[in-house]
C-alpha cells in the first residue's frame, strides 16, 4: 500500500477496527458444488438493482410525473435528451431482467430448500422483496401514461377492489379516487420513486447482513460429506471476482437489449377510447392474467374473479411462509413433496406464461 | 403482605399505571394515526352530475358501428345497427374496468382485456363478464341524438 494510502487507512483503522472486518471477510467461503451456479442470480439481482437505483434517478431529472406532462416528457426524453432513449431503454430492460434474476434466485433457494433454519428471515425478506419488485413494476408501468399502461392500471387496481370488504378502500387509496385518473400517476409516482425504493432498501439491508452474517447455505448433501471433502472458494477474491465478470455481461447484455430493442412509448392514454385489441400485461403477470381468464363470471357463490384472485393470494402466503410449515427440511431431511410442488409451479407458470403470451 | 386478595398495593398502582399509560399510548397513537388516514383518502370532488348529453347528428353516426361518447367522466358506447336502430350502453365492462369497443367482424361488443364478450343487447355472453352493461336511453329530436341515464 502507498503510504498515504496506509495512512488513511490507519487512520479510519484506529476509529472503526477495519481489521476486524477484513479479517472477517477474510474468512469468508462460497461452498462449491454442482448447483453452485445458482449463487451467482442474487449477486446480479442487486447489480440490477443498483442500475435501477441509477438510471432511475437519471430518468427523474427529465420525468413530470401529472397527467397533462407525464407522457409528453417522456417523449422529450427519448426524442431531445442526449441518450435519453437509452436511459429509458436500459431502466425498462433492466426492470424486467431483475424479476427474472429475483424470480431465478428465489426457485433456486425453494429447490435447495435453503430458507431452512436458520436462513427463515433471509427468505422472509427476500419474498417480500419480490412482492415490492412487481409493485415497482406495477407503479413504474403507469408512469409513462400511455394507453397500455392505462388499462392495465384499471385492470390492476380493479383486481384488488375485487377483494370482499378490504378491497374497496385498497383500491380508492391506489387510485387516489374512484377512477384512475392523474390522481393515480401522482401516487403510483410517489410509491415507485420514494415509498418502495425506502422499504426495499431496508429489506435489502437485512437481507445482505444476514448473508455476511450467517455464510452461504450449505447444500443438504453437505451434512453428510465429511468436512474434508465439502469443496469450497474463497469468497475474496475468488467468487467477487467470478461475480464482477457476470456483472460486466449482463451490462452488457442490457446494452446490446436497450439499443437493439429500444422500448416503445405507445399512444398516449385517453380515458374515452377503447382498450386497445392484444393488450397484455406484462410477462410476469401473465401467468396470473392467463387464469384468469380460465375462470367463469360465477363459481357457485363466489364471483370467479374474488375466487381466483383469493386463490393467489392463499398460494402466494403459503409459497412465503414454507420455512414454517416445510419441518421436514428444517430436520435435514429430504423433503419430495416441497420439491415436486416447486416443479408444479414452476412449469404452471411457464405454460400459463406461453398461453398467454401466444394467445 | 395485606389483604386487597394478595396483592400488594403496589401491583395495584402499577396496573393503574399501565392502563393509564397504554391508555394514552392507544390514544397518542390514534391522534397521529387519524389525520394521516383522513389525509390518505381522497377527497369527494364536486363533479356535475350528468344526466344526459348530445352525441350529434344522426346522419354522422354510422350504420353498424359503435362510438364511444363521454357521458361525464365515464364512456358510454353509442350502437347503431345495419337496419339503424340506436342503442347504448355503459362502455365499462363489468368484469374488471376496461373500455369496451363494437366488433363488426363479431356483431359483438367486445372487452380486449380479457376477451369478454357482450351481444348488442348488452347481456354478457361470453368471456368472464359477470354482468350485463347497464343500458342508456337513446333519444333521437329531429336530427340531434341525446343518450340520457335510464330513469
Amino acid at each position: 500500500m502507498k503510504p498515504t494510502l496506509k495512512k488513511i487507512y490507519d487512520w479510519v483503522n484506529e476509529r472503526v477496527e477495519l481489521d476486524d472486518l477484513i479479517e472477517f471477510m477474510g474468512k469468508k467461503y462460497v461452498p462449491v458444488h454442482r448447483h453452485s451456479v445458482w449463487y451467482y442470480f442474487g449477486g446480479v439481482s442487486l447489480f440490477l438493482f443498483i442500475i435501477q437505483v441509477i438510471t432511475g434517478i437519471l430518468l427523474l431529472m427529465y420525468y413530470k410525473g401529472s397527467e397533462d406532462l407525464a407522457f409528453e416528457s417522456i417523449q422529450f426524453l427519448m426524442s431531445k435528451v442526449h441518450f435519453g432513449w437509452l436511459i429509458r431503454s436500459i431502466h425498462s430492460w433492466a426492470a424486467n431482467l431483475f424479476i427474472l434474476t429475483t424470480l431465478i434466485h428465489m426457485f433456486s433457494v425453494f429447490f435447495e430448500k435453503s430458507y431452512r433454519k436458520p436462513r427463515e428471515i433471509s427468505w422472509l425478506t427476500g419474498m417480500l422483496m419480490l412482492f415490492l419488485a412487481m409493485g415497482f413494476g406495477f407503479s413504474g408501468y403507469l408512469l409513462p401514461w400511455n394507453e397500455l399502461a392505462f388499462f392495465a392500471t384499471k385492470v390492476g387496481t380493479d383486481i384488488a377492489g375485487v377483494i370482499p370488504v378490504i378491497g374497496k378502500p385498497i383500491m380508492i387509496f391506489l387510485r387516489g379516487g374512484e377512477e384512475v385518473t392523474g390522481a393515480t400517476l401522482s401516487r403510483f409516482f410517489g410509491f415507485h420513486v420514494a415509498v418502495f425504493p425506502g422499504i426495499f432498501t431496508v429489506l435489502l439491508g437485512v437481507h445482505l447482513l444476514l448473508v455476511q452474517r450467517q455464510g452461504m447455505s450449505e447444500p443438504m448433501s453437505f451434512e453428510n460429506t465429511p468436512a474434508g471433502d465439502r469443496k469450497t472458494m474463497p469468497f475474496f477474491p475468488n467468487f467477487l471476482l467470478r461475480d464482477l465478470l457476470l456483472w460486466l455481461i449482463v451490462l452488457n447484455l442490457l446494452a446490446i437489449l436497450a439499443v437493439f430493442f429500444p422500448w416503445e412509448l405507445g399512444k398516449k392514454a385517453d380515458a374515452f377510447a377503447a382498450a386497445p385489441a392484444g393488450i397484455k400485461p406484462e410477462w410476469y403477470f401473465l401467468f396470473m392474467f392467463q387464469s384468469l381468464k380460465y375462470i367463469p363470471g360465477k363459481l357457485w357463490i363466489f364471483d370467479g374473479e374474488v375466487f381466483g384472485i383469493l386463490l393467489f393470494g392463499a398460494a402466494g402466503f403459503l409459497w412465503m411462509m414454507i420455512p414454517f410449515w416445510d419441518n421436514k427440511s428444517a430436520r435435514g431431511e429430504k423433503n419430495k413433496f416441497v420439491t415436486y410442488l416447486g416443479l408444479f409451479v414452476v412449469f404452471y407458470i411457464i405454460i400459463f406464461t406461453i398461453i398467454g403470451w401466444t394467445s | 403482605m395485606t389483604e386487597n386478595n394478595g396483592l400488594q398495593p403496589q401491583q395495584t398502582k402499577r396496573d393503574f399505571l399501565k392502563v393509564m399509560l397504554g391508555g394514552s399510548l392507544l390514544a397518542w397513537l390514534g391522534t397521529v394515526l387519524y389525520p394521516i388516514l383522513s389525509y390518505l383518502k381522497p377527497p369527494a370532488q364536486a363533479e356535475a352530475e350528468v344526466s344526459s348529453v348530445k352525441v350529434g347528428k344522426l346522419s354522422a353516426i354510422e350504420k353498424d358501428s359503435g362510438t364511444l361518447v363521454k357521458f361525464g367522466s365515464k364512456p358510454v358506447i353509442l350502437l347503431r345497427s345495419a337496419s339503424g336502430e340506436l342503442r347504448a350502453f355503459s362502455a365499462t365492462c363489468t368484469h374488471l374496468d376496461c373500455t369496451v369497443q363494437y366488433r363488426k367482424d363479431f356483431g359483438l361488443i367486445w372487452c380486449a382485456c380479457h376477451n369478454g364478450k357482450y351481444d348488442v343487447n348488452g347481456r354478457n355472453v361470453s368471456g368472464p363478464p359477470p354482468r350485463p352493461l347497464d343500458e342508456f336511453k337513446v333519444i333521437v329530436q329531429g336530427e340531434e341524438v341525446f343518450i340520457s341515464k335510464k330513469s
